[in-house]
């Protein structure tokens, strides 16, 4: 029993039985990503519930940019691909790549809020609040928890690729990365449904 | 030889792991999930003492015309609490502590995927549920009914602080609920013994697996319902304020894509317990195991394509009352499949009338009775007739109540023995079953008719000469009759504690994994992992061959999986210091406090920071299986 015991003292265990191929906390990301599609699906129906409802302006055309919010709808999209790339160089224990394209996500991620400051800011002179209008209510509760979500994962892998410099980090924590990637990605395409439901349908 | 211990090794020194195992800091900081299943169990019981206190003043108020017991306002709290606290407080809570203990044990699991996230859960649901309650010490309890409709929680018709309680207590111990749930899918999938494919796990696990898809599809738009409230109350966002043209039918629509799922939610859990006491107790296989399930993942699947039948009497038009009327109806196919597989089960039998076994019996009679009833105000014509009467108080405390209530008694005196390690009186335990279930019949049946005749639901009093004095009267003595089942059940319990006999392992003679363990299971559950290679593993291991010829695996097989040591996950702090921050933080948002909000805001994340970099931590064991007595 000893002998098994400094075994397990010396980090080289054998891992528990696992009914699944999936990792735990890859599994449970999954399931969460599932959940937040019904918080999103509800916020984003109130939207649509609410569409046009508003007796106040200003609406929706006076405000909307739309080349301006697409060029943060693509820096949010590159971001994915850059965090493919952090995954991929993790994987490949190539950690100062690692580090390189981990932040790059972040500060494309920083971007695309930055974009999204300028443009709640500009609303907000134009008159838009979540007090003035139903449109205001719902489009700065959406895009706000959208927002939220972003800096949640910019802080996330932040938090990651501060780690990396704490304690050793190697291709078998690789899943800790792709789980932040999982989240990453799905909060990037919900910005795709938010971006072609509040944004370019109204332009139809 | 002796059975040793090694720490996992720890990352940094700065968080320090509280290793108790006895006293108050030990409950406070566990992650085990016997101990958080007693916490989920012991809680939801006290909150549903605190109901049924509500419930009797209700009774008593409405035992005869014109009673000034409590005065309007206050009856206007009193259902209001009664209703939160069953669904949120009482009885789901009561689903999920059984799934808590039991699921792990019955796959052969050692505790949930993710202990910490499971304690947490538990301390959410437990504050927030203090925190609504705390609504009556300061300044008055919620009173705009546990539907909360809009605009009857809007500041301007409801100024005062209980909407807010109502909304915050239950946003918090709703983000709980999800993430237990997603524990509990991540452990069923993951975790089973080796051996145990999907179609050998035990039919309770599978009810709250199914269950626990329904908790994550079904509570995020509760979520964003509650949170649209809060937004609009103070932060003055005009979600629900007509004069800006909101609409408060949205609140409906969100409130029932829970609410309706929420219903199964409740009793698929009760489904689950049922199909583990009626095989036990008939001493056969459960008549169907694949239909079974099969059933219940309908049932799920349909649960979301029905709410709309809560709102038939919105005016929303013949269309779509048409549509959530069949898919009304449809659902009632795969929950009368799963009652005929109940009596399938039965069938043929040799049946030993034990107390869970009569629970279970009364449940198959009066969940059959809520149906059929069910199937009645899925009737839009009839619907309209009845909407917001005592038939559909009557009609959904016949399934809740007698349904998912009769089936967690049963589960009560069913592992009650697993989970003490002493029996509980039988003879104590069958009286307090016929006062029960005679003033549960008591207390609702008449309901039905008072509903017929007119009554509506939520009313304070009703006057003299309408028909109403009789049912009424019969209702209030039979909430007494139940009451003294209740005081009985309670008595049953102490009884046990100070007489109970020993239970030993398998004091049913029953047929899954968990009457494989001592009772009280050990810290560790399973001294040697577990391996199954048929349904029923206990009942082949007793009976080789039984099951269609399947023999048990060798017992020793299981020694290769705890090569590595039996993990045994560390204590922490954070998740109760998180919930406790979340909870303290929300007072400071009600009081409009924001200073104070975002420092609790802090906390929590400080919190989750060090959740994360503590890691798993906890220790590995060696048991040494002649020093365990195995």
């Amino acid at each position: 029993m000893s002998a098994e015991a400094s075994t397990a003292a010396t980090g080289t265990v054998v891992a528990p039985y696992r009914s699944s191929k999936l990792p735990d906390v890859k599994l449970m990301m999954w399931v969460f990503l599932a959940s937040d599609t019904m918080f999103f699906g509800s916020l984003i129906g109130t939207y649509l519930a609410y569409h046009n409802r508003s007796l106040v302006g200003p609406m929706p055309r006076d405000l909307f940019d739309i080349p301006l919010t697409t060029v943060s709808t693509f820096v949010l999209l590159m971001s994915s691909f850059l965090m493919v790339l952090a995954l991929h160089s993790l994987r490949q224990n190539d950690i100062s790549k690692f580090r390189l394209w981990t932040l790059g996500v972040a500060v494309f991620g920083s971007i695309f809020l930055g974009f999204q400051v300028y443009e709640f800011t500009h609303f907000a002179n134009a008159g838009l609040s979540v007090h003035q209008n139903l449109f205001g209510t719902t489009f700065f509760i959406l895009t706000g928890t959208h927002g939220v979500h972003v800096t949640v994962g910019v802080l996330w892998l932040v938090s990651l690729l501060i780690t990396s410099y704490l304690r050793p980090m190697q291709a078998k924590d690789a899943v800790y990365l792709e789980i932040a990637g999982l989240y990453w990605h799905f909060v990037d395409i919900v910005w795709i449904v938010i971006f072609t439901v509040v944004y370019l349908v109204e332009f139809l | 030889m002796a059975t040793t211990q090694t720490a996992v090794s720890t990352r940094g020194k700065l968080f320090v792991r509280p290793t108790w195992t006895r006293g108050i800091g030990s409950w406070l900081t566990t992650v085990d999930h016997k101990r958080l299943g007693i916490l989920y169990i012991v809680s939801a019981f006290l909150f549903m003492g605190a109901a049924a206190i509500e419930a009797f003043i209700m009774r008593l108020q409405l035992l005869t015309p014109n009673m000034n017991v409590v005065n309007p306002d206050q009856f206007n709290q009193l259902f209001t609490m009664h209703g939160v606290t069953m669904v949120f407080l009482a009885i789901m809570p009561l689903g999920i502590g059984l799934a808590n203990y039991f699921v792990p044990l019955q796959i052969g699991a050692r505790d949930l995927a993710f202990p910490r996230l499971n304690a947490f859960g538990y301390w959410v649901y437990a504050f927030g549920g203090l925190m609504i309650y705390s609504s009556w010490f300061l300044g008055g309890a919620p009173d705009m009914g546990w539907v909360a409709y809009a605009p009857l929680t809007s500041l301007s018709h409801n100024p005062g602080l209980g909407v807010d309680f109502y909304m915050f207590g239950l946003f918090i111990s709703g983000i709980g609920t999800t993430g237990t749930a997603m524990n509990l899918i991540v452990t069923i999938v993951s975790m089973r013994a080796p051996g145990m494919t999907m179609m050998r796990v035990p039919v309770f696990a599978w009810m709250m697996l199914i269950t626990s898809f329904m908790i994550i599809f079904a509570f995020p738009p509760l979520t964003i319902a509650f949170l649209e409230v809060i937004l609009d109350r103070t932060f003055g966002t005009l979600f629900f304020v007509q004069e800006a043209g909101a609409l408060p039918i949205l609140w409906q629509h969100l409130f029932w894509i829970f609410g309706h799922p929420e219903v199964y939610i409740i009793i698929l859990p009760a489904f689950g317990v049922i199909s583990e006491i009626i095989p036990t107790f008939s001493r056969k296989p459960l008549f169907g195991y694949p239909i079974m399930i099969l059933s219940g993942i309908l049932i799920a699947f349909m649960g979301f394509a029905v709410w709309t039948h809560h709102m038939f009497t919105t005016g929303l038009g013949p269309v779509v009352n048409t549509a959530f009327s069949l898919t009304s109806f449809i659902i009632g196919i795969p929950t009368g499949v799963k009652i005929f597989n109940w009596l399938g089960t039965l069938w043929g039998g040799s049946i030993r009338f034990t107390t869970p076994l009569l629970y279970a019996l009364a449940f198959l009679v009066t969940f059959t009775l809520g149906g059929i009833t069910g199937i009645m105000v899925a009737m839009p014509t009839f619907d309209a007739q009845v909407h917001d009467t005592y038939f559909v108080v009557a009609h959904f405390h016949y399934v809740m109540g007698g349904g998912a209530l009769m089936a967690f008694f049963g589960a009560l005196y069913y592992w009650f023995p697993k989970m003490t390690g002493k029996m509980m009186s039988e003879r104590l335990g069958k009286i307090a079953w016929v006062f029960t279930v005679v003033g549960f019949h008591l207390l609702f049946f008449p309901q039905h008719l008072a509903g017929m005749l007119g009554m509506p639901r939520r009313i304070q009093t009703y006057p003299e000469g309408i028909g109403l004095e009789l049912v009424n009267m019969l209702s209030t003595i039979g909430s007494w009759v139940m009451g003294v089942g209740l005081i009985l059940i309670l008595a049953g319990v102490i009884h046990a504690f100070l007489r109970g006999k020993p239970a030993g392992k398998d004091p049913w003679d029953a047929r899954t994994l968990e009457w494989t363990t001592s009772s009280p299971p050990a810290y560790y559950d399973f001294a040697v992992q577990p391996v199954v290679n048929s349904l029923d593993p206990l009942w082949v291991e007793k009976h080789p061959g039984a099951m269609g010829g399947v023999t048990a695996p060798d017992p020793e097989s299981g020694k290769a999986y705890d090569a590595h040591g039996i993990h045994i996950p560390g204590q922490s702090w954070f998740p109760f210091v998180a919930a406790l921050a979340l909870t303290v933080g929300c007072y400071g948002l009600m009081y409009d406090n924001i200073v104070f909000a975002i420092i609790c805001g802090l906390a929590f994340i400080f919190c989750i920071f060090g959740w994360a970099y503590e890691g798993v931590g906890g220790t590995h064991l060696h048991l040494d299986l002649a020093e365990e007595g195995k």
